[in-house]
């Protein structure tokens, strides 16, 4: 079957956009060509710096013939309907309609034939509509023409079954042709398929898979590492970045002065990161003076010229991060922590001195709940802010926390002080640590719930897919500090403490319980998604959650996890059975009477023993398991759930629930209410599938 | 002076004034009118009539010149190997951006000496905005070896107003690509004339002294209270002006009304390097050059050169 190839060449695209237009490019096209019945067995598409590439197997040589059905007015319908049909399913006259019979009598049926199409007119159709219409995060014009594309679009090559296909687009007009490495390769060349397309362009010095320049980076960057005995510290991003930099990797080692290496490592490794796109190396623990650049190139002298170019980029670029380390250490903390006046938090939430002026005293009341020294969380927290006036954190943003831990320990600040600054924005990523110290973890937490309660009272909350502040962030950072360090944290009261602040401050809230709530509910929404991501089973989350009123995260966690393994076991998956049948029962019941039966059983017309067996059994068991979970015991709790079982079975194997008589009927759909009820202490059933 | 003695070989790198002369003189072969420095204080060479106007209207225009830039809050006092309150742009201002741009770019490195088929050269993403001009363009910084020597810009709007067509802009760091080319750390050890032994004249011998002088004024001694005077002043004229040469469909007074807006800019990074203006405050002294720089645009677009029927 015949294969399609396009390439779209352009100008340097950035590298971050690569990945993500290589999928879009495919997935359009694989749409377009199924929305017009052309299938296909396999679709891949590839990115470089200066092209965006797809290729289709197994496509048809022409879309095939459909026959569609329209459906018109009935038989003997007004002579203005009959007309609007024919019309519309560009008929001459009604004869041409079939007639066809349903329930209410005969209508007029058009039988519309389509006929396939040839596949290449069907892609010289979707073309110019995917390029017209691509999703990218920044378009641009060019020239004098009217087209967008993410830079300078500079021809397209679109090749179906070895012949061109004809698109044109805004002056650019497809061919077989493109052309090899910027430098190397420059001259076009034609191509026959992806097979012929991708030899001739490693040929031309450029592999096309952005994943395999990725693999050829890595392996040259650890080999010349290996070489020096040193390790290469990995970066999957900025590896990504460099395969979306380069059609023709070629991987180059230097070094640089030793004295730069009194400078803190985190600067220098994100300095060469940051702005020249280099890896670090390390020798054992410690940083060594060697980084890892990867050129575009193959030079005649082997990469001396660059590597001596980039070396003196490298040099110069860190001689201005130690001028900042240098200069910053200058300054005291407490005297930038006033210059954090200057500095705003958000517009209408005052500025980082005000927020700091917050968390100290929110830091202090978590101390006490976390088990830190308050005073140290008091000062971590006046501290935590200072450096983001720093020159350093002002070139690099990405050093705040890091920056304020080290001009903290200059100035003989506590180490858990100094510890606790670094560690406060943490975690940032799904991958990023969880703060440990109790005096970091009431300083993560004060940042967080500060920040939070503050959106909350203004009324910026994430919606959709805007989160501009990152709000989901931090809501799911505190959940992860709570849980990994099992922390007893009764959210409602830190919230209202919190928001507390803010209208200490100024700020005006109607209904500041109402606020908390809304917050406490976005906070059970992020603790969902976290189990969801850990792996627990949304129904059992929904199960916990719906019985309300619960602020304590670990413990539902903790309810989640019992609950989890309890209906493992055989009891327990037995009575979810049984008490799901209750429950629909009553369902159906309370809507035919359109009442509750929340009454207590009268035992007095209890006929047969199992029910009498079922409502002993359902208190003892009630009791138990209130007891255990005030405990806080939910294994004690489920264990006293599963005595429920057995009953439960007898109950529904011996007894009918509706019986004729209404009084029986009515006491037996009492014990079905007190089993949902008992079955409620630990988690609504209801919601559990299974 | 006599005739200065040149250093021997046909691959001594160039001199920085030779720098200069060999981009002019590759541009004027590009068809491009060569300018000489717009002679006010500009922060950098996008300011320049010559291109923040020129790049509106349909009109096409080809333009390179040497921009003398100021930026004072990156003085100093001559101490920094690389950073100046005074420093050299290379413009190149193309209308419409030709198709093979790229390559044009790259010869011009090639006619400077710069071997593109032995060194690393690199198209990275790098957007350019201007707040204060109410403009954005996207394009890349250009790497050689990791060293960014240029920046380029596709205009996409300036003062708020589409580029119909699109400008290609080039900005050449003179300093900074000299240094590379002559292998120099220090920007004041540049050689400027290209002499030897006492005939050298090197880029500290011309502007060490002033990086001195103006690091103290920008930072200690400008006198703030007429600065914001000052400013006060631009912005009037800019406006008195711009209301004075309206005309209905046409304006009369574009470019000295330009000129004023220029002027406040440049009063606002003065007073910004001697911390005078607060975080909040800076954001309203921005907004209020760009109302005058949108203003002025408006304006260009109602004369014959922005495109306006006469």
């Amino acid at each position: 079957m015949p294969e399609l190839l396009l390439e779209l060449f352009s100008e340097e695209i950035p590298a971050r956009m690569q990945a993500r237009a290589a999928e879009d490019l495919a997935r359009l096209l694989g749409d377009g060509l199924k929305s017009h019945g052309l299938t296909f067995d396999t679709i891949r598409s590839f990115a470089t710096p200066r092209r965006l590439t797809v290729v289709v197997d197994g496509l048809p040589a022409r879309s095939p013939d459909v026959c569609e059905e329209k459906k018109g007015p009935r038989v003997g319908a007004p002579e203005a309907a009959v007309q609007g049909f024919l019309k519309s399913a560009g008929l001459k006259t009604i004869d041409q309609a079939e007639v066809r019979p349903d329930k209410k009598g005969d209508y007029y049926l058009a039988l519309l034939e389509r006929p396939g199409r040839p596949t290449p007119e069907v892609v010289g159709e979707i073309v110019p509509e995917i390029i017209h219409n691509f999703p990218w995060p920044k378009s641009m014009r060019w020239g004098s023409g009217r087209l967008r594309w993410v830079r300078p679009l500079h021809s397209i090559l679109c090749v179906f079954a070895g012949k061109v296909v004809p698109v044109a687009i805004d002056g650019v007009v497809s061919g077989k042709e493109t052309r090899g490495h910027r430098f190397m390769a420059p001259k076009p060349f034609a191509v026959k398929n992806f097979q012929d397309y991708e030899a001739k362009l490693r040929k031309g010095f450029v592999v096309l898979d952005g994943n395999e320049r990725a693999v050829i980076i890595l392996d040259a960057a650890r080999a010349l590492a290996d070489k020096e005995r040193l390790e290469l510290i990995e970066d999957e991003a900025l590896l990504e970045e460099n395969a979306g930099l380069t059609e023709w990797p070629v991987v180059l080692i230097g070094s640089f002065d030793e004295s730069f290496l009194e400078v803190p490592p985190e600067v220098l490794a994100t300095a060469m990161k940051t702005h020249q796109k280099c890896f670090s190396l390390t020798r054992g623990k410690e940083l060594a003076n060697r980084f890892i650049m990867v050129a575009n190139l193959e030079a005649e002298d082997g990469g001396k010229a660059i590597v001596a170019g980039n070396e003196r980029v490298i040099r110069a670029r860190l001689a201005d991060a130690k001028y900042f380390f240098d200069h910053d250490r200058k300054v005291m903390l407490e005297e930038r922590v006033l210059k954090l006046k200057e500095i705003i938090f958000h517009d209408k939430l005052g500025t980082q001195y005000g927020r700091i002026q917050r968390m100290r005293l929110l830091a202090r009341e978590l101390a006490l709940m976390v088990g830190a020294d308050p005073d140290l969380a008091e000062r971590a927290a006046i501290l935590a802010k200072a450096d983001l006036v720093s020159d350093m954190v002002g070139e690099f943003p990405e050093l705040q926390g890091v920056m304020g831990r080290y001009y903290a320990l200059d100035q003989a600040e506590d180490p858990v002080v100094a510890d606790a600054i670094a560690a406060h924005y943490k975690p940032v990523g799904p991958s990023d640590q969880v703060p440990r110290d109790p005096v970091a973890i009431a300083v993560a937490l004060a940042d967080k719930f500060d920040m939070l309660a503050g959106f909350w009272a203004i009324d910026e909350k994430p919606t959709g897919s805007k989160d501009p502040f990152a709000l989901r962030r931090a809501a799911l950072g505190a959940i992860r500090v709570i849980i990994a360090n099992t922390l007893r944290l009764p959210l409602h009261g830190v919230l209202h403490s919190a928001l507390g602040a803010y209208v200490v401050a100024g700020i005006r809230i109607k209904d500041e319980e109402t606020v908390v709530n809304d917050l406490l509910s976005f906070f059970a929404d992020r603790l969902k998604v976290h189990l969801r991501d850990e792996g627990a089973r949304h129904d059992l989350i929904d199960a916990v959650f719906s019985l309300g009123g619960q602020d304590d995260l670990l413990m539902i966690v903790r309810r989640v996890d019992a609950l989890g393994r309890f209906l493992d076991t055989e009891d327990g998956a037995n009575l979810l059975v049984g008490t799901k049948r209750a429950i629909n029962i009553l369902r159906i019941e309370e809507k035919k009477d359109n009442r509750i039966f929340d009454e207590a059983p009268d035992a007095k017309l209890f006929e047969l023993p199992e029910e009498k067996a079922l409502a002993k059994t359902v208190d003892d068991v009630e009791r138990a398991a209130a007891a255990a979970v005030s405990k806080e015991d939910f294994a004690a709790a489920m264990s006293a759930m599963a005595r429920l079982r057995a009953p439960v079975d007898a109950f529904f194997d011996h007894v009918t629930v509706n019986a004729e008589e209404s009084e029986l009927r009515k006491n037996r759909l009492r014990l079905l209410n007190r089993i949902r009820a008992t079955t409620l202490t630990v988690a609504d059933f209801s919601k559990i599938e299974g | 002076m006599g005739k200065v003695s040149k250093p021997d070989g046909r691959n001594a790198p160039l001199s920085f004034q030779d720098l200069i002369l060999k981009l002019e003189r590759y541009w004027a072969d590009q068809g491009c009118v060569i300018l000489q420095p717009y002679d006010m204080e500009i922060g950098a060479a996008t300011f320049h009539p010559a291109t923040t106007l020129r790049a509106l209207g349909p009109k096409p225009w080809r333009a390179a010149y040497v921009q003398p830039s100021r930026r004072p809050k990156d003085g100093r006092y001559g101490e920094n190997p690389n950073r100046l309150q005074h420093y050299y742009q290379f413009q190149v201002m193309l209308k419409p951006s030709p198709p093979d741009i790229q390559d044009l770019y790259l010869d011009s490195l090639r006619a400077i000496g710069i071997d593109v088929d032995n060194h690393d050269i690199r198209f990275v993403e790098d957007d350019w905005e201007s707040p204060t001009l109410g403009a954005w363009g996207l394009g890349w910084e250009v790497w050689c070896d990791g060293m960014e020597v240029s920046q380029f810009t596709y205009f996409q709007q300036v003062g708020g107003f589409d580029c119909e067509p699109v400008s290609g802009e080039l900005t050449y760091g003179l300093e900074r690509l000299a240094m590379y080319v002559q292998g120099v750390d220090r920007v004041f050890d540049l050689n400027f004339n290209g002499g030897l032994g006492k005939d050298k004249v090197t880029y500290g011998d011309v502007f060490f002294q002033s990086e001195q002088e103006y690091s103290r004024y920008n930072f200690e001694h400008a006198d703030t209270k007429i600065l914001f005077a000052h400013f006060r002043d631009a912005e009037a004229e800019c406006k008195s002006l711009l209301a004075k040469g309206d005309d209905g469909d046409h304006h009369l007074m574009v470019l000295p009304a330009y000129d004023q807006c220029i002027k406040a800019s440049h009063l606002f990074n003065l007073l910004d390097a001697r911390g005078v203006i607060s975080v909040t405050e800076r954001q309203g002294f921005i907004l209020r050059v760009r109302e005058l720089a949108r203003a002025c645009c408006a304006a260009w677009l109602k004369t014959e050169a922005g495109g306006a029927h006469a």
